[in-house]
């Protein structure tokens, strides 16, 4: 067996460096082209490192769109919704993991549904909806989708960490004469800080990498967010205009890069948990 | 003590079943859980039934046109609608790819990143990378990789020899398909490695070790021991990636637009374009009727396949 193992040993690591050729080149070849002056955009052998790295795509990005008034919405609307997202979540998922209800298994049920329905079946209603109630093109309209559209998820992650919390705590409140919301507020949301924040981050990371709700649903340019920003860029496609796009590109995914580095860790484990759980 | 008691006691106490409230929660619970529910019921549950419904209307853009019940109407105008037929055969095509290419792309990724490798590190944060970006960005920058004149992908090629001039893989009638498939794997990959590695280590080692002491070589083991143990979890996947695929927007509409010529235009985005271009959203709402009953036929029969042969 040791024998086979070796043997196989080279095999295998070129078939991870091929892997890693896949994953890593368009990765490399967007900061590349951030940091690339225009004279060197259409040379006939382009470089991975540019021969005079520069910052002014970065410089052109933000003068060219109005992409730091872009990046203000989308922080504004991600963190909102991220906020109400598991200030609404928090009590639903104690109720789903504490009390033997219907709830828990219809919002099972729903997280898996609302996965099943090709989108463009919720969003025409919803914009009708949000039209006649003024809200259509409004920042409001976009955060009260998303609050929706990432709770089943924040609340089936909350209550896994719910049911963590041992129940002998709750009991022993109760018996001090708390009351159920005095017990959820005291004892039972001090401990759930590190779900609540995985879940904050879960939410705003679906928000601000969101696109098609932000297509359907704002208008107006002052109030865009960053993808639609991103996407007005591609537009007239001069090999001069690359770099910049690349720039504004590559300032658009660093909010979920941070999440990712802060949850990589637990990423792996969490899956693990869910799979064996359900 | 108490606490548990009162919260079961609606839910054990058969003598009154009127006073269980709704969903089996006492006042404390609806209390807590209402403010969650009020807004998924009003802006995903209703908006979802009323597009449902929609779809058998012929409801249009503008504040003054008037809608009304059609019944099947739309679906027989969809089905002499060719732009339909095409979509649907080119969502299949894209869905049926890059499900099945990411799921062998991702198992391979899977089983190595499970071994002692040098590198290992480095490629499990890099298969985690593309989950992290935003699907337009992803976009922006496979169009840099794909870019005619100073895209990186036909430099590469040139050099290698295998090209001799620059090939417009974005906007040739028979390489975008192609080349958006690429891109879809390239994106979904990390999900489903993880999945898979997740459930390699829970693969039961003393079980590997067995096999060996037996004589079974590494294909053997993989076959016997590993597989079946993988399997429930790779069926619950593989499904879940062909409705997400089936169900793609963003990625491609940065990526090509559903150009040239149609040729890449998924569902969803001819969908988009009746909807929101044409404002005929009762004809768009049966393009997403039509696309659940796909999804459901396909999921149904390939769960029903996969639970007979698992017997």
């Amino acid at each position: 067996m040791r024998g086979f193992r070796t043997l196989a040993t080279p095999a295998k690591y070129v078939a991870l460096v091929a892997y890693l050729v896949f994953l890593a080149f368009p990765l490399l070849w967007l900061i590349s082209t951030a940091f690339k002056p225009p004279q060197e955009m259409a040379l006939i052998d382009p470089t991975i490192i540019p021969a005079e790295p520069t910052l002014d795509n970065f410089r052109l990005a933000f003068e060219q769109q109005p992409l730091a008034r872009a990046l203000l919405n989308t922080l504004i609307i991600a963190g909102t919704s991220a906020l109400v997202t598991v200030l609404l979540s928090i009590p639903a998922a104690y109720v789903m993991a504490r009390y033997r209800s219907a709830l828990s298994r219809m919002t099972m049920l729903w997280v898996l549904l609302s996965q099943m329905f090709p989108f463009i079946l919720v969003i025409i209603p919803l914009f009708l909806l949000l039209r006649d109630a003024g809200l259509y093109d409004t920042q409001l309209g976009l955060i009260i989708v998303y609050v929706v559209w990432s709770m089943p998820f924040a609340l089936w992650m909350l209550r896994s960490y719910v049911v963590g919390i041992p129940v002998e705590l709750e009991e022993a409140a109760a018996m001090d004469g708390a009351g159920k919301l005095r017990t959820l507020k005291d004892i039972v949301a001090p401990l759930l800080v590190p779900g609540v924040v995985a879940a904050a981050l879960f939410a705003f990371v679906s928000a601000w990498n969101e696109f098609l709700f932000a297509l359907v649903l704002l208008r107006t340019p002052e109030l865009q967010t960053i993808s639609l920003t991103l996407v007005k860029f591609i537009g007239a496609e001069g090999v001069a205009r690359l770099g910049p796009l690349a720039a504004a590109a590559l300032v658009a995914t660093i909010p979920s890069l941070v999440f990712f580095a802060i949850i990589q860790r637990r990423l792996v484990g969490g899956m693990l948990g869910g799979a064996v759980k359900s | 003590m108490s606490a548990t008691a009162t919260a079961r006691r609606p839910a054990t106490r058969p003598t009154e079943p009127k006073r269980k409230g709704f969903l089996g929660l006492d006042r404390d619970g609806l209390l807590l859980a209402v403010p969650a529910l009020i807004p998924v019921v009003l802006f995903s549950m209703y908006p979802l039934l009323r597009g449902i419904y929609l779809g058998f209307t012929d409801a249009e853009a503008g504040r003054n046109s008037q809608t009304s019940f059609t019944g099947f109407d739309n679906y027989t105008q969809l089905l002499g609608d060719s732009y339909f037929w095409d979509s649907f055969r080119i969502g299949l095509i894209w869905a049926f790819c890059v499900t099945v290419l990411q799921f062998f792309a991702s198992l391979g990724l899977a089983l190595l990143l499970n071994q002692k490798l040098r590198l290992r590190w480095l490629a499990r944060t890099l298969a985690l990378v593309p989950w992290a970006m935003p699907p337009v960005v992803i976009g922006i920058m496979w169009r840099l990789v794909y870019h005619p004149n100073a895209g990186i992908l036909n430099s590469t090629l040139k050099d290698l020899g295998i090209i001799d001039s620059n090939v417009e893989w974005l906007s040739s009638l028979s390489l975008a398909l192609p080349a958006v498939i690429v891109v879809g794997v390239w994106s979904g990959m990390p999900q489903t490695t993880v999945v898979l590695l997740a459930g390699l280590q829970s693969v039961s080692e003393e079980l590997k070790e067995a096999a060996a002491v037996d004589g079974a070589g590494p294909w053997q083991r993989f076959r016997n021991v590993t597989w079946p143990a993988l399997r429930p979890i790779v069926t619950a996947m593989t499904t879940l990636d062909f409705i997400w695929n089936f169900n793609s927007f963003s990625l491609v509409y940065v990526l090509t637009e559903g150009g040239p010529g149609g040729s890449t235009r998924l569902p969803m985005l001819f969908a988009y374009e009746e909807a929101f271009r044409y404002g005929n959203y009762g004809y768009a709402a049966a393009l997403g009727n039509a696309m659940v009953l796909v999804i459901a036929v396909f999921v149904v029969f390939y769960l029903r396949r996969r639970y007979r042969e698992e017997g």
